[in-house]
Formats: C-alpha cells, sequence, structure tokens
C-alpha cells in the first residue's frame, strides 16, 4: 500500500534583513556577498518566535491540509539544530499544542540541517510499518551565524512539516522511493555549551555537501531506475543560493525543475527547514502525476533523498492554508541591524 | 509564573479550549464552572477558531518584571470571530497600524522565560492577518 504525504505546512517569521544592511555594519562589501551567496535577504525570528513556536504554525497548516483528527497522530518528530532547551523535548510543548497528546510517541531529532527530513523518514516509516495511523515529522530552526561570520548573511528561520499516512484517499504526494547517504565528515559542528557554530570554511563544499548529495542522488536514482529527465521537480538543500544549484547541474538537473523550490535567494537558509520548505513551495504548484526529488544535507555529513509521485488531492487542499511562495513575498518587514541585533539576543544585557 | 500554574492553563494557552454550556450554547473563554447566562452547570470542551479583530488596544512601555526586555510591545482586547472577547499581546505590528477592528489570527509564540535558566513560557498572540 502507499504511504506518504497527506498535509503539508510551512511557516516563516514576517521580518527580514538584507545583506546590504548585514554588511554595512561589518565594513563588508554588500554585491560581492549576494554574488558569492546568490542571496539577496533572510528571515529574522521576533524574540517571541523559536524552533517550537515555528514548527507549531507549520504543522497547524498541515494539519489544516490534511484534515485528520490531530489525536489520531501517532508520533511527533521535531528536527533542529536550534531546539530552545538543552534538556526538554520540542515536540512535546509541539504535541501538546496540536492537541496529539498523550497517545503519541515523540522524539527531537538533531543532525544539523538534515533534522528535518529525518523525522520526514522515520514518521514515513512507520506508517509504512503499520505501527502508526499518522506520523508528523517537522524540520525547523532559528539559527544564528557569529557576528560578521559569513554565515550571518544566510543562518534565517523557518519551518515545514509533513503529515504521512496510508489512506489512499488523502495522500497528496506518495513517497515511491528513499535513499540516505552519509559519513564521517568534519565540515562544520557545534560544541555544548557554543552559542554559535563553527565550520570548516571552504571544506563544507567539495568533500562535504557536493560529495554527500551526489551520492544521496545517484543512490536513489539507481535504486529506483529513474533518471533526472523523470523529475518534473528536483529540491536541494540550499545553503545558499550557488549550492543548489550547481549540485543540480552536475547531477544533470536543469534550472527549471530546480527553481520552484529553491527559495533560499530571499529566504536565507533555513538549516533544517531548508529542503523541506522548499518541498512545500513545489507542491503548492505541482500537478497530479508530477515526480517529485527531494535531498536534504546535513554537516557531519548525511543525506536523505526522496521520491514523490503528485496525486489528484494536491488540488484540493493547497489553498486550505497559505501557500509558501506568499508567506515569504507579503507581508514581509525590513529591520535595521540594531533591532535585528536586539531580537537576535547579540546585544550583552545588564543581568 | 510556577511551572505548575501555567501548565494547568495550556488547554487554553496552547489550544484555546473554551467551554460551551450545553444548555445555552454559550461559550465562556477562559472555562467557567457556571454559565453565566443561564446558571447551568454542564459544558462541553470547544476549540476557538484563531480570528478575531481588535476592539481595544494599548502599548505598554513600562511593563512588569516578567516582560522586561520585550517593551515597548502592544496589548490588545480581541473580539473572537466565535464570539469571547480575551487579552492579548498584538505582534508584527507597527503601532501606528493599529486600530479597532483589525482583523487578527492567534499565533503560537513565547510569552515569557524565567531567565537564562528557567522554564519557558508559550500560548497565544494576535498578530494582524496576513492578506
Ligand atoms: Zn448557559
Amino acid at each position: 500500500m502507499a504511504a506518504g504525504i497527506i498535509g503539508y505546512g510551512a511557516h516563516i517569521p514576517r521580518r527580514r534583513i538584507k545583506v546590504e544592511e548585514i554588511a554595512k555594519v561589518w565594513g563588508a562589501d554588500a554585491p560581492s556577498y549576494k554574488k558569492g551567496l546568490e542571496l539577496r535577504e533572510k528571515s529574522v525570528p521576533g524574540l517571541d518566535e523559536d524552533t517550537i513556536t515555528l514548527s507549531v504554525e507549520a504543522a497547524r497548516n498541515a494539519l489544516a491540509r490534511a484534515q485528520i483528527d490531530p489525536a489520531e497522530i501517532g508520533a511527533v518528530y521535531v528536527g533542529s539544530e536550534s531546539h530552545p532547551y538543552a534538556v526538554k523535548p520540542s515536540g512535546t510543548t509541539v504535541a501538546e499544542a496540536l492537541g496529539a497528546t498523550p497517545d503519541c510517541h515523540c522524539a527531537d531529532l538533531e543532525f544539523a540541517c538534515k533534522a528535518g527530513s529525518e523525522g520526514m523518514f522515520v514518521a514515513y516509516g512507520l506508517v509504512k510499518a503499520g505501527l502508526i495511523k499518522y506520523g508528523l515529522g517537522i524540520g525547523a530552526d532559528t539559527s544564528q551565524g557569529a557576528p560578521g561570520d559569513a554565515l550571518e548573511y544566510s543562518a534565517a528561520a523557518g519551518a515545514a512539516a509533513f503529515l504521512m499516512g496510508d489512506d489512499d484517499d488523502k495522500l497528496i504526494a506518495s513517497i515511491d522511493e528513499t535513499y540516505s547517504f552519509m559519513t564521517d565528515t568534519p565540515d562544520f559542528w557545534r560544541r555544548e555549551h557554543q552559542f554559535y557554530p563553527s565550520h570548516g570554511g571552504r571544506f563544507t563544499g567539495e568533500p562535504a555537501y557536493f560529495r554527500t548529495v551526489t551520492g544521496a542522488v545517484r543512490g536513489i536514482l539507481g535504486k529506483s531506475g529513474m533518471k533526472p529527465a523523470d523529475f518534473k521537480y528536483a529540491i536541494f538543500h540550499q545553503p545558499n543560493g550557488k549550492f543548489p544549484k550547481r549540485v543540480g547541474k552536475m547531477l544533470g538537473f536543469t534550472m527549471e525543475q530546480i527553481d520552484t523550490g529553491r527559495l533560499v535567494p530571499t529566504l536565507g537558509n533555513t538549516y533544517s527547514g531548508s529542503s523541506p520548505l522548499g518541498l512545500t513551495a513545489v507542491l503548492d504548484v505541482a500537478e497530479p502525476g508530477d515526480r517529485v526529488l527531494m535531498c536534504s544535507y546535513g554537516s557531519g555529513a548525511g543525506s536523505d533523498a526522496f521520491v514523490f509521485t503528485v496525486r489528484p488531492r494536491v488540488r484540493e487542499t493547497r489553498d486550505l492554508a497559505p501557500r509558501t511562495r506568499w508567506l515569504l513575498d507579503e507581508h514581509v518587514r525590513y529591520i535595521e541591524y540594531g533591532e535585528y541585533a536586539k531580537l537576535r539576543r547579540k546585544i550583552r544585557m545588564a543581568e | 509564573m510556577p511551572p505548575a500554574r501555567a501548565w494547568r492553563n495550556y488547554p487554553q494557552l496552547y489550544r484555546l479550549e473554551a467551554a460551551r454550556c450545553t444548555k445555552c450554547g454559550t461559550v465562556h473563554f477562559p472555562p467557567r464552572l457556571v454559565c453565566s447566562h443561564c446558571r447551568n452547570r454542564s459544558f462541553e470542551t470547544f476549540r476557538l477558531g484563531r480570528t478575531g479583530q481588535l476592539v481595544s488596544y494599548t502599548v505598554i512601555r513600562t511593563p512588569s518584571a516578567e516582560f522586561t526586555g520585550q517593551a515597548p510591545f502592544a496589548v490588545g482586547i480581541v473580539e473572537m470571530d466565535d464570539r469571547v472577547r480575551l487579552t492579548a499581546q498584538v505582534v508584527d505590528v507597527g503601532f501606528d497600524e493599529l486600530r479597532v477592528g483589525l482583523p487578527v489570527r492567534l499565533e503560537f509564540r513565547r510569552i515569557s522565560a524565567e531567565g537564562e535558566s528557567g522554564v519557558i513560557h508559550y500560548g497565544y498572540k494576535a498578530a494582524p492577518v496576513r492578506g
């Protein structure tokens, strides 16, 4: 029996900061950052927004599309590298807010930017195994880059949520194949009690992102017997605007296949939310029968790849919650670096 | 706020659970033991919708200790579409955009945190309806 996505939802904070505004403060050259990262602005969470609140809003949108009783959700997995607590799960608060407790399995996942797709994978696996009726996988982050570091221009906030199930009449997109690829690669990390992450500079590219994503995509193409031309859309993890384009080209995908789900130029890198949010933007416009490829990437390093086939129910459900491009483009509020520094708690306050 | 007190209010703070009188249908938020309309004592749980409009507001510049660091912020009374009124912070809006009748939607947000080491309280805040 087919299983897959029966509801999906996105959430993006309204505030944005432009690359110029950050570059101005550090005396950096904005045009070269914009060109180098292919990124113009990024989302910024408010003081009252975190991985838990973004996850709840995205999950409520997924529930609005799925139209199921939240008490029937048998598992909730929140993947993030910015869980608000070091000890105390994000998922319990999310499940409580949705009304999925107490009859529910719950765990928080961590694997740099891959944690969101992990939740999707596990929720799907449990549905497929018949252990639960519906499972919820969420990728959400409100990540930080150190002031002045290249990551500060891209580290953004957002969440995507997916309800997995196997009711044939509820499927929005079936999952036809999965494949994961991972090795021990120290390209990006954050030790306990450190506020900002560290990264291996240029090492994050070739041996890390490109090797892992191409490994996962070639693996799933081989496993499914498909080729790039079989897909209408392809979504790759997008730490900046360039990487997904370049990896797509290396693998034989066209810009036409990639651009619909490439949100990073005006969103920034939402880490665990990155490729999952791209998938929500694709489902917003995909037509029944379209094949969709998604491949996440998490430093450390690994990728989860999925092949989806879009079902007719996509048409009835897409306007039951806000579309992702609308959340990205409409009603945004631009802020200056001072407010950004306050919201991101970069200002040292009196004890 | 002690974690236990906040915890008892999760059904309202997290899920907007109101009590609907089984006799006259009046919706109470927060729930009550006796219906103020007909004195009936039996209710069913009713989950409020998340949209309403602002009927009154003020800007807080000198908040109580729990909310220092958040000031200035707006607080308003929201008339929900389900015809109950509740008080909430009004966020993601310029103070000059506040007006009676502003359509709002309740979003899940952080309400306060007990310093750097204490529990984080979550609940609802009103944000202008996008679009
Ligand atoms: Zn009554």
